[in-house]
């Protein structure tokens, strides 16, 4: 354990960072969705001349603009916090995370600000084709933020492309191209992105239902829905495949938070998925309380294995086998990994120590040893495991791993039928009968918003105690400040999203309620 | 009339004519960047090592004795 750190700090900086991080991520999933679908219904315009499709691409570029607006900077938020609550990460992590980031910042001002302006005020002043390219450019600048910050997250899960400088107590970036191009960015990109296309076009089918629930605007409403359906129908395929090969990095490079959103205390060959599952108070494992039976659960045999692996027959470790480790198969045991981490350390130590007397030679010698492949490889590797005092806070929460994983996909599977019925109904002119469905679109919008939360529920809390997977636990990554300061700025926080949540909320639904207009602002 | 006078015309007219909801949004926009940047980064967010470190190398040894300070 470290000095000076106590629980209630680490725990106050998560709850914090989570709140941002949640609130933040409401806004921006339908921006990187809306835009591209946005961007579709501009490109009809343009190819048909259709009017229609002006009057639909408006409509729904207006709430694309309020949502914009008001979630705009509100990452920014999540900047600040490094910098105060999470000094020693930043510091640690060096450039590995400031380059992306950065690239984002400008990528976002420039691209974003300029092409969006034409969007918004270059209609009639500006060619069709012109307006067009503009709102094409604003929905990819959009995305292309994200894949960088999507890039410094998967870096986090999967650390590559980097060595560690003793001398600066920072990471290095030995290749660019190594962590923009890890699996695990690349598959983060395309399953976030995707996902959020899919709450987009849920978005879209959603609120055009309430049109015609109400008997208005029934073609704009009958072609919304065409347009998000097939869209969305698409994009959660999509989002089912990336996340598929998201949950074979997973198994490789993060196989505890595997065996938690599995519920998978012992490992096997052909080991089974728990489709749906009740995890019950009672214990399974007498000498491990973090790991609850299940009271109820439905599982399908070697199908994890498979997931994992791509082979029926795998072993896919559990909880336990990652804890005491397992021969047999290669697993090595978390006690042997907390001794290469405190060798890692106490290397880091001596380092210190030398520099500090004034030992040139001694320390030279130390930091050569520290940054050769072979001390990286071997020992500073498990770096984190170094500061771990108990094996058990290894495991992550079982249970919030275990249900976010398994809301999303469930979520997942109905989105599926649900575009399909929507697509079904409206090409077979039913769908203004079929006030059911109608009702279900709208309340499958919070559906679209937990699933896509519950996501990063998964990541997030999935990987603890890791803040970068095996070199930093997230007790060591906070800041030594007061717990009063971090429960102070958590609650204004909560206060100034909650406050921008409502102010969005309000004037979408003011905007929904006028409705989409005519040319010239008639209705 | 040349293009940074075009440019300027351009986003003119565009604020000049924002609709009830473009003007709300901006009303939004600038109250949260005030209370951002000005309030929060300002009173609440200090970035800590730049405030209580005058350069890199005393960060670098503020961080690597965080590092190293476990019982």
């Amino acid at each position: 354990m470290l000095d000076g750190i106590n629980v209630a700090l680490v725990d106050w900086s998560r709850a914090q960072f989570a709140l941002t991080a949640m609130y933040h991520w409401i806004f921006v999933p339908l921006t990187l969705g809306l835009g591209i679908l946005v961007a579709i219904m501009e490109t009809l315009y343009v190819k048909t001349g259709n009017p229609e499709w002006k009057r639909i691409t408006r409509f729904w570029m207006t709430l694309f603009g309020i949502n914009f607006a008001i979630g705009v900077a509100t990452g920014i938020i999540l900047e600040f916090e490094f910098g105060t609550n999470w000094s020693n990460y930043s510091w640690f992590v060096g450039d590995i995370f400031g380059a992306p980031l950065a690239i984002e910042g400008i990528l976002a001002f420039f691209m974003e600000s300029t092409f969006i302006a034409i969007m918004f005020f270059g209609w009639n002043k500006v060619s069709k084709s012109f307006h067009l390219t503009a709102t094409w450019l604003t929905a990819i600048g959009a995305n292309l933020s994200a894949l960088w910050i999507l890039v410094a997250n998967a870096w986090m899960q999967k650390p590559v492309g980097m060595v560690f400088n003793p001398d600066t107590a920072r990471m290095e970036m030995t290749s660019f191209w190594e962590v923009l191009f890890s699996p695990m960015a690349v598959h983060k990109f395309l399953h976030t992105t995707s996902s959020s296309f899919v709450l987009a076009a849920i978005f879209v089918i959603g609120i055009s239902s309430w049109y015609i629930l109400k008997g208005r605007d029934i073609v704009f409403a009958r072609k919304s829905i065409v347009l998000g359906a097939v869209f969305g129908f698409i994009a959660i395929i999509y989002t089912i495949f990336t996340g598929d090969s998201s949950a074979r990095d997973v198994a490789h490079y993060q196989p505890m938070k595997f065996a938690a959103f599995e519920g998978l205390y012992n490992g096997s060959e052909g080991a089974g998925l728990v489709a749906l599952g009740l995890i019950s108070q009672n214990t399974a494992d007498p000498t491990n309380e973090n790991l609850k039976d299940f009271t109820v659960k439905i599982e399908i045999p070697n199908i994890l294995s498979y997931m994992a692996f791509l082979n029926w027959n795998a072993f896919v470790p559990g909880i336990n086998d990652l804890i005491k480790g397992n021969e047999k198969y290669g697993v090595l045991a978390a006690a042997d990994k907390i001794i290469r981490g405190k060798i890692a350390i106490e290397k880091l130590k001596a380092f210190k120590e030398a520099k500090k007397s004034g030992q040139i030679a001694r320390a030279d010698s130390l930091k050569t040893e520290i940054m050769s492949p072979e001390f990286q490889k071997n020992y500073f590797s498990y770096f984190g495991y170094g500061y771990i005092a108990d094996v058990n806070t290894l495991i992550p929460s079982v249970a919030f791993a275990f249900y976010s994983f398994h809301i999303m996909v469930v979520l997942g599977m109905y989105f599926i039928f649900f575009f399909l019925m929507a697509l079904f109904y409206t090409i077979k002119g039913k769908i203004h009968k079929k006030k059911t469905f109608l009702r279900i679109a709208i309340w499958t919008i919070p559906l679209a918003y937990l699933a896509s939360q519950a996501g990063w529920v998964l990541t997030e809390v999935g990987r603890q105690p890791w803040v970068i997977q095996d070199l930093m636990p997230t007790m060591a990554a906070v800041t030594k400040i007061s717990v009063g300061a971090v429960q102070v700025t958590f609650w204004l926080f909560a206060i100034i999203f909650t406050t921008l949540l409502i102010a969005e909320l309000k004037i979408m639904m003011r905007q929904i309620k006028i409705g989409p207009k005519t040319e010239g602002g008639a209705k | 009339m040349n293009v940074f006078k075009r440019t300027f015309r351009f986003y003119l007219d565009g604020f000049a004519n924002l609709p009830h909801w473009g003007k709300q949004v901006w009303l939004v926009i600038l109250i949260k960047l005030f209370i951002l940047f000005v309030v929060l980064k300002i009173f609440f967010f200090p970035d800590f090592l730049k405030t209580n470190f005058k350069n890199d190398a005393e960060r670098s040894n503020h961080v690597l004795e965080n590092l190293t300070n476990i019982n």
